[in-house]
């Protein structure tokens, strides 16, 4: 589905805005700019105003980015389980730092705030999906998931 | 009414008013940012809190109503400890600059780095580190003194209905910018420069053309060459610390000579000639049925504003240029043959209240002389601080008169300064054309005053000439909403992009509050008041411009010169 259709199908709903770019993301992972000005038309806002939800919320993203978008926990409670260990190895593992996606397009690293599954630490999220107690020797099975 | 106590001190306040405002009522000053008198409570800066008695934390004091039997204390060791930590998170990555800045000496956080005796800051020093926007030719943006506290927005979207600019992000990394993180240039912004007065400090600011002017004063090949535009004089005062009106034209005018100008004229000879051709082009709109309502197309910051929001309305434009843009294209023909110089030596330079003439000036069809038209465009404050620099003492300088050949006006073209100004000018003559008959009462007081929008109608001598004017663009929206839905039931429209008009435009001397625009409109009609001539087309040397050089108005010289042609400019994202 094209990103004009994504949000054509959420143009009557009160704050369609963000489900919209939820939609948008599952389908291409990130906010094309092309994409929050479609968006500022369609809801009738300006568009620096669609821009800034763009932006506000970080599990969105206005630049273009690996489809596969891992988020690794970096709260105190996942921090202190060892977090820094398993970002160390993610990095390693797929020959990249915290914000950037890998050369061939399948994986974006990013940290996130708590997510609210403290009683698994430390917590990692791939599309969404969350994996516990994460340990730098279970990383290649999950990535291998989506490779 | 509340009774309060506020630093002991008794007061009877109305009801719902801030802690701000009461204490403001009974002579207790507290320090804002965020605040602004004439926009919506923002509470985001924090620097205003106070103590209220039974309150553990701290209230903020513009956005806290006082209460019955309040006791608020605004001066506690508590509250100044407080107010010295904001101040210090703020300054923690707040460029320490203010030697470089454009808003030294005039900047509310430098005031209160000083009222609070910043000395050592015991948080860690850290600039942001963005780049500059010096996209436009007008204004700049450094993101780097931002405070945050979203005046500037405010001003955009709300008073001027563009939505340039925006916050991008939250908490720690969020920051203002334009459309879509995109340079200004690329985003809508129309230059009106009001985001300028409305931010705290120096984080916008008019893209300054003071070295350019100083070069070419010490050219001894150069005529230098300027106009002052009507709204100028009024506030000029206010920058070298007079009150508003009170500097005597013709001192100013000795001013300019002694900071460099060779010759000074004035942008009212332009402006009765704007009103001469517009009234004609009106009256011609009127008998030919050519497109109505027709709006005036003075301020640059308006024009840009219909090329990019209203393209389909661009034929309902008058195709006059500004004043500034007449005078530029007469200055290197008429003028210069007049007086006999090579116009490849004219330096032209305009004093204008406007960043969006910046602009204008250096639009490329703006060569009809065969030169770029207008050299270079000084603000208010530009000159203010070439004043300061130059150390004059005003209250000592000799009167000295403009020289002649464009630089004689009428009241018209003075009120032109003032929202409603270019309606009540081109009324004036277009009544004395139309009718034949002579205007008894030059007045037409609907038109004047601060309101956002105003109408009138007016009759020609049977025929009712229906007039609306607009100062602000989120007004202007309005009559272009009707206009473009087909239902305006007006024949001429005015439209100054700044709240007052001119006299409260993006160049003028930082204004912090809208009474300041009031007092500045009450000084224009004073002026106009006190002129001989109150009629553009009776302006003895726009008279003589028309017998030696142009002809007769809308004629083939006049096109040539002192017409123009705008462009679509809708941008992809508005
Ligand atoms: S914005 Fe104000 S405090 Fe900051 S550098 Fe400029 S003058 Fe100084
Ligand atoms: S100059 Fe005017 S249009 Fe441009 S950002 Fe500032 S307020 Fe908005
Ligand atoms: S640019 Fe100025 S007005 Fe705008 S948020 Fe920053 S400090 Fe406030
Ligand atoms: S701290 Fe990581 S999930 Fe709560
Ligand atoms: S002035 Fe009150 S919070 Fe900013």
């Amino acid at each position: 589905m094209s990103y004009k259709e994504i949000i054509a199908k959420y143009a009557d709903k009160p704050g369609g805005i963000i489900e919209a770019y939820h939609a948008i993301q599952r389908e291409m992972s990130y906010l094309p700019i092309e994409a929050v000005g479609e968006t500022a038309e369609v809801f009738k806002v300006p568009v620096s105003q669609a821009y800034g939800v763009a932006t506000f919320y970080s599990m969105f993203s206005v630049k273009a980015r690996g489809k596969n978008i891992i988020r690794l926990c970096e709260s105190a409670p996942c921090h202190v389980a060892g977090a820094e260990e398993v970002l160390a190895a993610l990095e390693k593992e797929l020959g990249i730092k915290v914000g950037e996606s890998t050369a061939d397009g399948k994986f974006a690293l990013e940290l996130s705030e708590c997510v609210g599954q403290c009683q698994a630490t430390p917590v990692l999220t791939v599309n969404g999906k969350p994996y516990f107690e994460v340990s730098p020797a279970k990383l290649t099975g999950i990535l291998a998931e989506y490779k | 009414m509340v009774s309060i106590t506020i630093d002991g001190i008794k007061a009877s306040v109305p009801d719902g008013s801030t802690i701000l405002q009461a204490a403001r009522s009974v002579g207790v000053a507290i320090p804002t940012l965020c605040y602004h008198p004439d926009q919506s409570i923002k509470a985001n800066c924090r620097i205003c809190v106070c103590e209220v008695e039974g309150n553990r934390l701290l209230q903020a004091a513009c956005s806290q109503p006082v209460a019955e039997g309040m006791v608020i204390k605004t001066r506690s060791p508590k509250v100044l400890e407080a107010r010295k930590t904001i101040l210090e998170l703020i300054l923690a990555n707040h460029p320490q600059d203010c030697l470089n800045c454009i808003r030294n000496g005039n900047c509310e956080l430098q005031d209160l780095a000083m009222e609070y005796c910043i000395r050592e800051n015991p948080f860690e020093f850290k600039v942001r580190g963005y780049k500059k926007d010096f996209s436009t030719p007008s204004l700049f943006r450094d993101q780097d003194k931002c405070i945050m506290c979203r005046r500037c927005i405010e001003a955009c979207s709300v008073i001027q209905s563009v939505h340039a600019l925006g916050v991008e992000n939250r908490g720690h990394h969020a920051m203002v910018v334009p459309t879509l993180g995109m340079d200004l240039i690329d985003s809508p912004c129309i230059m009106c420069g009001q985001c300028i007065h409305a931010c705290p400090v120096g984080a916008i600011g008019e893209v300054e053309y003071i070295e350019d002017f100083l070069k070419a004063v010490a050219d001894p090949d150069k005529i230098v060459v300027t106009q002052i535009a009507p709204s100028v004089r009024v506030a000029i005062a206010e920058e070298i610390g007079m009150s508003t009106g009170e500097m005597p034209m013709e001192t100013f005018v000795t001013g300019l000579r002694q900071i460099g100008f060779d010759y000074v004229l004035h942008t009212n000879f332009t402006a009765d000639l704007t009103i001469v051709e517009e009234g004609n082009e009106l009256l011609k709109r009127l008998s030919t049925g050519g497109t109505l309502p027709m709006f005036t197309s003075c301020s640059p910051g308006w024009v840009n504003f219909c090329e990019t929001f209203y393209p389909d309305l661009l034929d309902n434009l008058s195709t006059c240029k500004s004043p500034q843009q007449m005078f530029g294209a007469l200055a290197k023909t008429y003028w210069a043959e007049k007086m006999g110089v090579d116009p490849s030596k004219v330096y032209s330079v305009s004093i204008m209240p406007c960043v969006a003439k910046k602009f204008e000036a250096q639009r490329p069809e703006m060569n009809a002389s065969g030169y770029q038209d207008v050299d270079v465009v000084l603000t208010t404050r530009e000159i203010g601080r070439l004043f300061r620099m130059s150390g004059l003492d005003f209250t000592k300088l000799p009167p000295s008169n403009f020289d002649s050949w464009m630089g004689a006006y009428s009241g018209a073209a003075v009120i032109f300064g003032a929202s409603g100004g270019v309606m009540e000018a081109a009324l004036r003559t277009v009544y004395e054309v139309a009718t034949g008959k002579t205007l008894e009462d030059v007045n037409f007081t609907a038109t004047r005053g601060i309101t956002g929008i105003k109408d009138a109608e007016v009759d020609l001598d049977g025929t009712k000439v229906k007039v609306a004017i607009a100062n602000g663009l989120a007004n202007a929206r309005k009559l272009m909403n009707q206009v473009r839905a087909g239902e305006s039931p007006y024949h001429f429209i005015e439209i100054m992009a700044c709240p007052g008009g001119c006299i409260g435009g993006g160049g003028q001397p930082i204004t912090k509050a809208n009474a300041k625009r009031v007092e500045r409109i009450e000084a224009i009609y004073v002026e106009d008041e006190n002129l001989p001539v109150r009629k553009s087309h009776d302006n003895p040397e726009v008279k003589a411009l028309y017998d030696e050089f142009l002809h007769e108005p809308l004629g083939h010289k006049s096109h040539e010169l002192l017409h123009t042609h705008y462009h679509d400019n809708q941008k992809k994202y508005l």
